[in-house]
């Protein structure tokens, strides 16, 4: 090989030497690429759309409830069984019927459920309804019914741009803290400082190679989310990758300031839990930021994760355009810039 | 840079680390061309001074300078030109021993082909293998190839076969005199006497960050007066020390963990008067080995410690 030629330059071996270590470590190429499709898989299969649900009625025997079973079961969204008045009680109380319905001719007709429970309140009202109606109610607004089921409402289509954001989270800062510590408790990092090696180079190298890898992830990611589960890209790939790009810089950021002092990986994982915790609870991964209460949310807006879920979710399911993701891009610049340069500013070298 | 200048000079050292004094007030001089060897038990100074040779450490007094250059001016042009190997530096396992030695010469403005690098320290049969695969020995000669890829003039090489086999330690003495062949400085630390007499042309005993004496090994061990040590250990009736001083030949004695030990000029008329005094005392050896006086007799007999000690 010739000397001088751009594989001989410092930055080229020290970024191959972080690709060589991160593709030789088959843990790593499940975390980052297996893992969060297993995951999706697997809370999408929980959480799937499920049919019109069928509520579980009671009616408990006794007089007139034959007649009632029978004028119920005209409702194909309502399992009506008669129940003996000894059970009725234990089926309601174990959830195996969402209702009970005592007959009680002559007298008013008696619903037994529990209100806090959404399907007990639900099969009340539908059990109300048919009654009614049997009974010749006629309703003074006519309605008609029109379903709805689109693609972007449902849970996977929700999840998908939050598990790219914790995914982006976790890569980049183990990524960078883990190798950084690592090297530095293997005196590695010391043997570099006494050779011409420039510091900045070997930083840099774990961003180019973050970087790069990126690319794979996001694009498996978003790849399985709208070709397997039909997640929309409603917005352009262009404001996806930059999305996530900046987001996986401020992470890496983070991952440095994190990775500046230690010289044990215990003591990095610990930080680096502490500090992915908050956003693993509070950045809406899983369930939507709105859950918290309105004292919180300033904090949770703060949050990087906040801000790359927020900005992927809307570009991907609404279609934002850049400039609309301005105030998200503004939370991450600013973790990027602040935490990289207090990194560089404490960093332990020896 | 002056060609003339020594190759390392050091003035005044000191160090502390809050109130642990590592390097007392050190002196040193290497020319050029030379192997010398920095020789004292753990923690008597050896790798905070190299450290601070190498940059990797900061002087609280003292001057100190690399092939007439000084690391506050010329850090980089220092770097460049030394090569190093760190006492306890585990390089990447997952790399390969063709890609680590590519790795450190990327780093260097002189640069030595990395298959050179690599039949230097004859690894040629290992070039594909993983690091995480190698022996401690080749791992050692490994970190000599990422240590010579640079073309250094100057070596500093601390602890350099700590905890090889014998073997091992044979090859790497045999890269360590090839360097010196070519006409490169190296400065190791060690605490084999064996190694510090073979290898080097002179040698710096230190103790408790100061240099206790400095020479070539012959000029160390012909301070002691004596060329053998009669090294035993004694059982019944106990013998005084001033009846083993009056031996003939015996320059003298010395005791160190309950064992007796004579520094003799006349070996062949010592044993025998030896033997005698224990008959008439109703003594016997529980063993018995002389031995031709070494540097570690020196240091003993400079500090009535032993080097493994420590």
């Amino acid at each position: 090989m010739a000397d001088g030629g751009w594989r001989d330059r410092a930055i080229v071996q020290l970024t191959l030497a972080r690709y060589r270590e991160f593709y030789r470590e088959p843990e790593a190429l499940f975390w980052t690429f297996i893992f969060p499709i297993l995951m999706a898989a697997g809370l999408a299969l929980a959480f799937r759309s499920k049919p019109p649900e069928v509520l579980k009625v009671g009616v408990v025997t006794g007089p007139g409830s034959v007649e009632m079973v029978a004028n119920l079961r005209k409702n194909a969204q309502l399992d009506v069984r008669a129940i003996d008045d000894t059970a009725a009680d234990r089926e309601l109380r174990t959830g195996k019927v969402a209702l009970l319905v005592v007959a009680n001719p002559g007298g008013p007709v008696e619903f037994r459920f529990d209100d806090t429970r959404p399907e007990g309140s639900s099969a009340r009202r539908m059990v109300d309804d048919v009654l009614q109606r049997a009974a010749g109610r006629q309703d003074p607004v006519a309605v008609r019914e029109s379903l709805v089921r689109e693609p972007g409402s449902r849970y996977i289509d929700f999840l998908i741009p939050g598990l790219l954001g914790m995914n982006l989270m976790a890569s980049s800062m183990w990524g960078i803290g883990f190798s950084v510590v690592d090297q530095r408790r293997k005196k590695l990092l010391k043997r570099f400082v006494a050779t011409p090696m420039s510091r900045t180079e070997y930083l840099a190298s774990f961003v180019l190679a973050r970087l790069t890898l990126l690319i794979l992830e996001v694009t498996t990611l978003v790849g399985v989310g709208v070709g397997l589960f039909g997640v929309p890209l409603r917005g352009s790939i262009a404001a996806v990758g930059l999305v996530s790009l900046v987001g996986a810089m401020s992470f890496g950021g983070l991952g440095l300031l994190i990775a500046a002092r230690p010289k044990t990986i215990e003591a990095a994982s610990g930080m680096m839990n502490l500090a992915m915790l908050p956003m693993w609870v509070f950045s809406g991964v899983f369930f939507s930021v709105g859950n918290f209460p309105d004292a919180m949310q300033p904090f949770i807006r703060a949050l990087p994760l906040t801000a790359v879920n927020d900005a992927l979710r809307a570009t991907m399911l609404e279609g934002a355009t850049l400039p609309e993701l301005a105030p998200e891009f503004l939370v991450m610049a600013l973790w990027l810039v602040v935490s990289f340069s207090v990194a560089l500013k404490i960093f332990r070298w020896k | 840079m002056t060609t003339s200048s020594a190759a390392v000079s050091i003035r005044g050292l000191q160090k502390r680390y809050g109130d642990v004094v590592a390097v007392a007030g050190l002196d040193l001089e290497v020319a050029r061309g030379e192997c010398f060897g920095l020789l004292g038990p753990n923690g008597a100074g050896k790798t905070t001074t190299i450290e601070i040779c190498e940059g990797l450490n900061e002087p609280d007094a003292g001057e100190v300078r690399i092939l007439g250059m000084t690391h506050r001016t010329d850090a980089d042009r220092i770097r460049a030109s030394i090569g190093i190997s760190l006492q306890e530096t585990q390089l990447t396992e997952k790399l390969t021993v063709e890609e680590t030695v590519r790795l450190f010469r990327s780093f260097y403005p002189r640069r030595r082909p990395v298959e050179d690098a690599i039949a230097a320290v004859q690894l040629e049969e290992k070039r594909t293998a993983r690091v995480g695969q190698l022996s401690g020995g080749q791992k050692q000669r490994l970190a000599l190839a990422c240590a010579l890829v640079g073309d250094p003039e100057l070596f500093f090489l601390d602890e350099p076969t700590t905890g090889l086999d014998p073997q091992s330690r044979r090859q790497l003495w045999e890269l360590i005199e090839g360097f010196k062949q070519q006409g490169r400085t190296v400065v190791l630390t060690t605490h084999y006497m064996d190694e510090a007499e073979q290898l080097c042309d002179r040698v710096a005993i230190v103790d408790h960050g100061r240099i206790i004496a400095s020479g070539t090994p012959r000029h160390l061990i012909a301070m002691l007066g004596s060329e053998h040590v009669i090294d035993f250990g004694l059982e019944g009736n106990a013998i005084t020390d001033a009846e083993l001083a009056a031996l003939p030949g015996v320059t003298a004695v010395r005791r160190h963990d309950g064992r007796h030990l004579l520094d003799a000029s006349q070996i062949h008329q010592t044993i025998p008067a030896l033997l005698a005094l224990l008959e008439r005392n109703q003594a016997a050896f529980t063993d018995l080995t002389p031995h031709t006086a070494t540097l570690e007799d020196v240091f003993v007999h400079l500090t009535g410690r032993h080097l493994r000690d420590g």
